[in-house]
């Protein structure tokens, strides 16, 4: 049914760090890999050696330049995928019901057997978060490794989303913003976590932290520590000698 | 968003076939016997084969027929039934009129009502979409029922009524467009609150996300030049307004018809282009393509 739960007992969701993520697209491929073999349709490339090629992902990192009003531009690697939101207007506009968000714990999923294809859940969502498999006419979207995170005949430590199981800086979390006290909520409200777009009205579950303040350099030569020496003895009554003379 | 010819073709006769079986619907055209039944025929063809070319887009439409079971929540889904309703219920008016069975117009009276609601339902599947700020008004379904009803008046009446109807159909696109041009900024999504870091500064492109293209780019993130968008408007307008009202008055009535119908066929395939191929989603921030289209 298209219709949303009216309120889901946990919220499952990420929370992506922007100080930390270097835009190496480990969760990129380790999303694309994982969700390769497992829950549904294949993710499939088009002409993948050719001249033109393409291909279904569920996540994908941007990067983009930031210009402070001063100092030099920054750059901020940006990963997007499916945020979970409460008011998921992909599931309601869905015709057959294979869009759902679960009541027990807020993952938005697609039964692909239900799905005609029509695109339409795309369209509705602001953040770009779906993609239509070309070769299997269904739609695809972040599963929050759902096949993963409830897996046991996965090691414990495996038993998270694929894309923050790999990351190398270690800049997504995976957890219930449902529990105040979980690592996912604590870091939102320690680091000032934001949602995206809330002028859609979606009220997406996953947080995003913004970058630390970056440090300004002291001093604008390079060398300048080394030119700062205070001569002190002999040579630094010398120095204050020719300072007077001079 | 991509302007897929199955949708627009879709939307275009569609409309225009149910604003014609509306005014059949309603009697106020048809005749009887051999006339009646090319009026009705001509009314189903155009909705038909609308519905018909709607499932071309489709990933799987073996599956299509799913597509009837989320009415409570889905427009989609309200529109397939809606159209289903609306065809079943004029059945017995176009076999009455046609076999001259005095049934009364009961049947037409609910079918005709029904195929506003089909139009309506149809609009706004658009309309709902937030993500698309162009879309997301009342000017909307105000513009498609407008199409429906003057592209059924100028098939069913002609004359003076079908001439008020274009003319008034032309006011109500130009208003849209109008209305439209702003509509993004009004929304106010920009990359800033895309990304969330307006905060630290301004925002802009550094690098894509991926060197090819992917669905999202093809299907959600179209740019039309300005002065392209900007001619076909105004092909747009005069032809469902100013050149059908002229043919509608000034030529005799068998040739109007015909003439005025084309004309109004055409204008609304290049207005439809123009719905889809200037309506820009908010997806297209994150990938820094915005405003190809965004007239002062
Ligand atoms: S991010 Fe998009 S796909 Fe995911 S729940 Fe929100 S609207 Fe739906
Ligand atoms: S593409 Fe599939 S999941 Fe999306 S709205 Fe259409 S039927 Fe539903
Ligand atoms: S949670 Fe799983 S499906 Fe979602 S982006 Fe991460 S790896 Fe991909």
């Amino acid at each position: 049914m298209t219709a949303l739960p009216q309120a889901t007992e946990k919220k499952l969701g990420l929370v992506i760090d922007l100080d930390t993520c270097v835009g190496c697209h480990a969760c990129v491929t380790a999303c694309k890999g994982w969700n390769d073999q497992g829950y549904g349709a294949p993710l499939s490339d088009q002409n993948p050696y050719g001249a033109d090629p393409s291909g279904t992902f569920l996540n994908r990192v941007h990067s983009y330049s930031v210009q402070p009003e001063a100092g030099p531009a920054q750059t901020i690697n940006f990963p997007r995928s499916c945020l979970h939101c409460e008011d998921a207007p992909c599931v309601t506009v869905c015709p057959t019901g294979a869009s759902y968000k679960r009541a027990e714990d807020g993952i938005v999923l697609v039964n692909e057997d239900a799905c005609i294809g029509c695109g339409l859940c795309s369209w509705a969502c602001p953040y770009g978060a779906r993609e239509m498999d070309q070769a299997a006419g269904v739609m695809k979207k972040c599963t929050l490794c759902v096949d993963r995170i409830y897996n046991e005949t996965l090691p414990e430590e495996d038993r998270e989303p694929a894309c923050v199981r790999t990351c190398p800086t270690g800049a997504r979390h995976f957890g219930d913003f449902a529990d105040p006290d979980s690592k996912v909520s604590r870091l939102t409200a320690e680091r000032g976590g934001y949602a995206l777009m809330p002028e859609m009205g979606t009220k997406p579950v996953n947080r995003y932290l913004p970058p630390r303040k970056k440090d300004a350099p002291q001093e604008a030569s390079l060398l300048a520590p080394l030119l700062d020496i205070k001569a002190t003895g002999f040579a630094g009554w010398l120095d204050k000698v020719l300072g007077k003379i001079g | 968003m991509n302007p897929a010819p199955s949708v627009i073709v879709f939307t275009v006769l569609s409309g225009m076939g149910f604003g014609f079986l509306a005014m059949l619907g309603f009697g106020l055209a048809g005749g009887a016997g051999g006339l009646a039944f090319a009026a009705w025929a001509l009314g189903y063809g155009l909705a038909v084969a609308g519905l018909v070319a709607s499932t071309f887009h489709l990933g799987n439409p073996q599956r299509a027929l799913l597509a009837f079971t989320q009415w409570r929540t889905s427009w989609l889904s309200r529109e397939a039934w809606a159209a289903v309703v609306t065809l079943l219920l004029l059945a017995p008016q176009a076999l009455s009129d046609w076999l001259g069975l005095g049934w009364g117009r009961g049947f037409g009276l609910l079918g005709g009502a029904m195929c506003l609601v089909t139009v309506g339902c149809t609009a706004m599947i658009y309309a709902q979409i937030k993500a698309v700020p162009r879309w997301n008004h009342w000017i909307v379904p105000v513009q498609f029922l407008v199409a429906a009803g003057a592209g059924g008046l100028v098939l069913a009446k002609g004359g003076l009524w079908g001439a008020v109807a274009s003319a008034l159909l032309a006011g109500v696109l130009a208003l849209g467009w109008r209305i439209g041009d702003r509509r993004f900024a009004q929304v106010g999504a920009r990359l800033e609150t895309a990304t969330g870091l307006g905060a630290v500064g301004r925002v802009s492109v550094f690098e894509l996300p991926h060197t090819g293209g992917n669905y999202l780019m093809r299907e959600m993130i179209h740019i039309v030049g300005r002065r392209h968008a900007l001619r076909l408007r105004q092909i747009a307008f005069a032809m469902v307004g100013p050149v059908p009202v002229l043919a509608l008055l000034a030529l005799p009535p068998l040739l109007a018809v015909p003439v005025a119908a084309l004309c109004h066929l055409g204008g609304m395939l290049a207005a439809r282009w123009l719905f889809f191929a200037e309506a820009e989603h908010v997806v297209g921030l994150y990938y820094g393509q915005r405003g190809a289209a965004v007239a002062g």
